[in-house]
């Protein structure tokens, strides 16, 4: 063998054969590592295929229009008998108030860290904070919209409940807005500044209509992301038996008459509750899908 | 796609307005992130005032719950809370990296997107369905084919037969631990597999070039080039499993007890309690105590996900170039 | 080097170029076609790489250097769109039919790449890495080996004394030789260089250059180049390819001072490229 010629004192005699001795050790190694990586990549998905399929199971067997049309059944009321549609109709406008409320002030908060502070330090600290709003318990934030708005006005309502899912939807939306006005080239605003355009002008006509695939993106996830929040309702919006359109006073949302049907002994709220889950996974679910198509085209 | 040009002389004057107006609002939509985070340190602080007064610090150890007599400590829910989180991290770590490197290195290339696109959009199921799920579907198969043979092989063994102790219900740490952990496998697999994918592949191709094994190079030379980032991963699902309510709520059971350390016997959580009994309870000490374990909760997630943070940012900084 | 007078001989067609040389064949292709997906990247290709010499491959980028480089190691299966045909032997020995380990291959030909590549670990393990995936030495030996790899590499004296620290630390210049000690640690036979001086400042290069000199006394060395000086100043063969095919394959010297082909000559002159 050619190596022995450079070799230093210490080479092995042989270094071929040890190495082919060795190499099978590792190459077992190897083997066993990769197997159970795979055995992890099944363990993960048999979980999550267990739960969509029961998801799926349970809950399109509940389903009926009865569910769609109807409001909340007393307990042990027959099967079938009643239905979710004032929690739908309830969670339907928190939802859609918390967008229209919290969607504005993301994309606006977006614009300034995107715009007009990229580097700054105070874009840095609002950039860090948001990180952890995004990710800060929803609880918490049902916590405190108690404490300014529940209390002050001393009852549960479907305000208190948007105003809390709005602040959910605020850091999401600022999140994607930031990053997709950051994917926009340089050359195309200074195009629209050099024609003399004024930066309201560049930024709502040229870099935001640019980039409102990816905005529009943002605002699907973080309506998705509502849509199943359960925590913030539960001291906000509460739960009502009935309908409600005013949204003052307690109000019946979706996430939490689950709960509190799932958690009941009673075999038709339980039957309700399975229907009310498959209803939000396949909101939830196509929302995304539908967030990534367009993403994808952009 | 250029704007219209607005360069009349008499309407620039109302062009440096409008731009002043939309900086202003912009500036001040950037502040609520701000005024947001500090609302709610305050509203908690003033809102547990009355149980940080009677109580202390000593509330964190204390262990007692009793709204008539007015007595309260955290010990139970911050323990429950603490022990499901731990559960949740040492199932879902492992996993989580088998994913990645399945995802990154193993997967046919047929199959990386799909599969990556379902990893991601599991991520996104909202956590009441993992609950619902644990109560009605996981806790009984828990209790059937795990708790009841483990309590008949280990029930006389000292210390492990405690641990399994407990009606049979499926209902406890454990339940709440591992539904937890399925929760939070997609977050940290999908961190992972992003931080492995910005690996340079010369830096891989270097150690393939060596001689070294698929698994040789993701574990020398893969890992240590991505740890922050690993680790800021494993600690963003670490705050998701504090802070999360919902897939908790449904299994944990719900009693204020620490009578044992069996890992079936029903416990509690502080995003439990919190779930359970705010709304109905009295406004005063019993109130306060529960803001008190709902700030200890903020307190313990903001360290834990500023830590986080700062390592991803810090991976993004150096793309992994510190060692 | 004149001694070797076959290979200014050789025509650069696709036939095969069998001769009688002076020195010994150290890898041999022949038929070589590469492909990415459906695209042909190197079409049939033939050449016989001599032992302890240093073969350059030039050519405009895109002309497929860089590829025949990376069929040596077999480097392309990390990516499954990309295959070989033909045959490449190392000492006999068909590296693409081989029912070896490719990882043991690799152990016997040594890679450096454009950039240096130093792993996330000290400056020590950066070289015991490839050294213990292939044997098992003692502490004291094991220093010796990095020692030995450092100083073959021209870098023992400039990082003596912070062994411990990282790899990252070093220089342009410092991490690509410590990428050359590291791959001459393991004691291939044969060094692939791939543009190795491409993101270093001239007097780093210079310093490669020196080494690749050097260590051509031990190895064959094969270097992917850009830059026709260098191949000029550092190869004693050169590889001319254009568009995926071998235009011409002779003694360096012969090359630079009388192309066979006109194409050569205009690329080398600088007319085009």
């Amino acid at each position: 063998m050619k190596t022995n010629e450079i070799a230093n004192e210490n080479a092995d005699q042989n270094p071929d054969r040890a190495r082919i001795a060795r190499f099978a050790r590792r190459k077992q190694i190897n083997r066993i590592a990769l197997t159970l990586s795979l055995a992890a990549m099944l363990f993960g998905m048999f979980w999550l295929a267990w739960i969509l399929w029961e998801t799926l199971r349970l809950g399109l067997g509940s389903l009926s229009m009865a569910m769609l049309t109807q409001s909340t059944p007393p307990p042990n009321e027959p099967l079938g008998e009643g239905g979710l549609a004032n929690a739908i109709m309830g969670s339907l406008l928190m939802v859609a108030l918390a967008t229209f409320v919290g969607a504005p002030i993301g994309i606006l908060s977006g614009v300034y860290l995107a715009e007009y502070d990229p580097r700054g330090k105070l874009a840095m600290i609002i950039r860090f904070v948001n990180d952890l709003l995004l990710s800060a318990p929803s609880i918490i934030i049902g916590l405190f919209v108690y404490a300014v708005m529940v209390v002050r006005f001393k009852a549960f309502s479907g305000w208190a409940g948007a105003v809390a899912l709005a602040l959910i939807v605020i850091p999401v939306v600022i999140r994607t807005t930031e990053n997709m006005l950051m994917l926009i080239p340089a050359g195309l605003r200074e195009a629209a500044y050099a024609l003399g355009a004024p930066k309201w002008k560049v930024i709502t006509r040229i870099t935001l209509t640019a980039a409102r695939a990816g905005v529009l993106t943002g605002i699907l996830l973080a309506v998705a992301r509502i849509s199943g929040e359960t925590a913030p309702l539960l001291f906000t919006a509460l739960n009502n038996q009935f309908w409600n359109f005013g949204l003052d006073g307690p109000t019946a949302n979706l996430p939490v008459t689950i709960l509190q049907f799932a958690m009941s002994p009673y075999e038709n709220w339980q039957q309700l509750a399975w229907g009310g889950v498959f209803l939000i996974t396949m909101a939830v679910l196509g929302l995304n899908i539908l967030a990534r198509v367009l993403s994808r085209k952009k | 796609m250029y704007a219209p040009l607005s360069s009349f002389p008499r309407r620039l004057l109302s062009d440096a307005l409008a731009d002043r107006l939309f900086g202003l609002l912009a500036r001040l939509a950037a502040l609520i992130t701000l005024a947001l985070l500090l609302g709610i340190l305050l509203s908690l602080i003033v809102g547990a005032w009355p149980a940080i007064h009677q109580f202390g610090p000593g509330f964190l150890t204390h262990n007692a719950w009793d709204p008539v007599k007015e007595d309260f400590g955290g010990r139970v829910m911050i323990y429950g809370t603490l022990a499901t989180s731990i559960i949740a991290l040492a199932i879902a770590v492992p996993v989580s990296f088998g994913i990645a490197l399945f995802l990154t290195e193993l997967s046919p290339a047929w199959l990386k997107r799909p599969l990556g696109t379902a990893v991601e959009l599991l991520a996104a199921v909202p956590s009441i369905v993992y609950g619902m799920w644990g109560l009605m579907v996981f806790g009984p198969v828990l209790a059937r084919y795990v708790q009841q043979p483990m309590q008949s092989l280990l029930g006389d063994v000292p210390f492990l037969g405690a641990l399994v102790s407990g009606p049979p219900v499926g209902i406890g740490i454990l339940s709440a631990g591992i539904i937890l952990s399925i929760m939070i496998i997609p977050f940290i697999a999908s961190v992972m597999r992003d931080v492995f994918e910005v690996t340079p592949p010369l830096l891989k191709e270097s150690a393939y070039g060596l001689g070294a094994t698929t698994w040789e190079v993701i574990w020398k030379i893969v890992l240590p080039f991505t740890k922050t980032g690993v680790l800021g991963g494993i600690m963003l699902g670490l705050g998701r499993a504090l802070g999360e309510t919902m897939a908790v709520t449904f299994v944990i059971g719900n009693m204020n007890q620490l009578n044992s350390i069996s890992l079936f016997e029903p416990a509690n959580s502080i995003t439990s309690a919190l779930a359970n009994e705010f709304a109905e309870a009295a406004p005063g000490l019993h109130q306060a105590s529960l803001i008190y374990l709902g700030l200890v909760l903020f307190l313990i997630t903001f360290v834990v996900l500023t830590f986080s943070r700062l390592l991803l940012m810090r991976l993004q900084k150096n793309e992994g170039m510190s060692v | 080097m004149t001694t070797m007078n076959a290979m200014n001989a050789m025509n650069a067609t696709n036939d095969d170029p069998q001769q009688e040389t002076a020195l010994p064949i150290k890898i041999a292709v022949r038929d070589l076609n590469f492909y990415y997906g459906k695209f042909l990247a190197l079409k049939q290709i033939s050449l016989d790489i001599p032992e302890h010499c240093v073969t350059a491959f030039i050519g405009p980028s895109g002309c497929g250097k860089s590829t025949l480089l990376r069929t040596f190691n077999r480097m392309y299966e990390l990516y499954p769109e990309q295959r070989a045909t033909g045959s490449i032997t190392l000492d006999g020995e068909n590296l693409l039919a081989s029912t070896q380990d490719i990882a043991l291959i690799r152990a016997r030909i040594g890679m450096v790449f454009q950039k240096p590549t130093p792993f996330p670990m000290s400056i020590f393990d950066n070289i015991a890495f490839g050294v213990k995936l292939f044997e098992n030495l003692s502490r004291i030996d094991m220093e010796e080996r990095v020692e030995w790899a450092l100083k073959k590499a021209a870098l023992w004296d400039e990082v003596k004394d912070k062994l411990p620290q990282s790899g990252a630390s070093l220089s342009g210049g410092q991490q690509q030789r410590l990428c050359i000690a590291r791959g001459v640690a393991i004691k291939p036979e044969v060094l692939l260089l791939d543009e190795p001086c491409s993101a270093l400042d001239p007097i780093s290069t210079a310093r490669i250059e020196e080494l690749i000199a050097e260590i051509k006394k031990d190895y064959t060395v094969i270097i992917v180049t850009h830059n026709m000086q260098q191949a000029a100043r550092c190869s004693d063969y050169t590889a001319y390819m254009y568009l995926g095919e071998l235009m011409e394959f002779g003694e360096t010297e012969q090359m630079f001072l009388k192309p066979v082909r006109q194409e050569t000559e205009d690329y080398i002159t600088g007319r085009f490229g």
